[in-house]
């Protein structure tokens, strides 16, 4: 059989930035899910004895590694503040197309906030011992 | 009555598969998130904040106390189930080719499980091993 066309046909709408709002949760979304690994081989580390901990805790603390850090917290503030905006859209609310306009730039807002607040109190205050006894 | 054909039910095609359920227990899942995300980086904001950061003693002492082990297991399950029905929509949606789209469902729930399970393990154990506090 020849292949049917199929749906979503991108191209033919004019970009909305509701759209980039929208394609950065699944992006965000697979982005944490890596993430997860992170996290659970920062646990098992922590289970495993003072040497796994400290070589863990070395690579945590390594600037590229940070700059992921950083990337993870950012995308865990963009998935919250979005996926609150879909808890509102499934409840029926927010649905109206300037309502959606608008709470995608809350969004982007409340993402930010977010951001600088958590990258402050996670990061930058542990004084460069991410994740590491210093 | 379901209105799906005999054939498209033994396939599980149709735009519904397998009802809402999916679609449900991503949304039960994201609510029990929000509050279990929001505990964690205010605990590790804690940690952060604390003399020894995030040291291999704070950490387990942290792990270790009060009602924490059983939040952060909750968390690990949250997590990974949030995460493996979402990577599965994904590749659903982008990865073509019926082995191949088959051969990564079952790569992604293996992975998930297997985080679950040493995430939990990872905390159990620091509970359980770390001098009663």
């Amino acid at each position: 059989m020849r292949p049917r066309p199929l749906s979503p046909h991108l191209g033919v709408y004019r970009f909305m930035y509701t759209m980039a709002t929208s394609i950065a949760h699944r992006i965000t979304g697979v982005v944490l899910s890596v993430g997860l690994v992170v996290l659970v081989a920062w646990l098992l580390a922590a289970a495993s004895g003072t040497e796994a901990y400290a070589s863990t805790a070395a690579l945590l603390s390594s600037g590229l590694v940070k700059v992921l850090l950083a990337g993870w917290l950012l995308a865990f503030c963009y998935h919250l503040c979005n996926g609150l905006r879909h808890l509102g859209w499934d409840l029926g609310r927010g649905l109206e197309k300037p309502e959606a306009r608008r709470s995608a730039a809350w969004v982007v807002v409340g993402t930010l906030v977010l951001f600088a607040v958590l990258v402050w109190l996670l990061l930058l205050r542990a004084g460069g011992t991410v994740g590491g006894a210093a | 009555m379901s209105l799906q054909s005999p054939l498209g039910r033994v396939l599980g095609r149709g735009s519904a598969k397998s009802g809402v359920s999916h679609w449900w227990a991503q949304r039960v899942s994201a609510v029990a998130l929000v509050p279990l995300t929001l505990w964690f980086v205010w605990q590790l904001a804690g940690l952060a904040g604390g003399v020894d950061g995030y040291s291999y003693d704070a950490v387990r002492a942290w792990v270790a106390s009060g009602l924490t082990p059983v939040l952060l297991v909750l968390l690990v399950l949250a997590l990974t189930y949030h995460s493996a029905l979402g990577v599965q929509v994904v590749l659903e949606d982008y990865v073509h080719g019926k082995g191949l789209k088959v051969a990564s469902l079952l790569a992604s729930t293996f992975a998930h499980l297997l985080l679950a399970a040493a995430g939990v393990y990872a905390v159990l154990r620091i509970a359980f091993t770390t001098g009663s506090v």
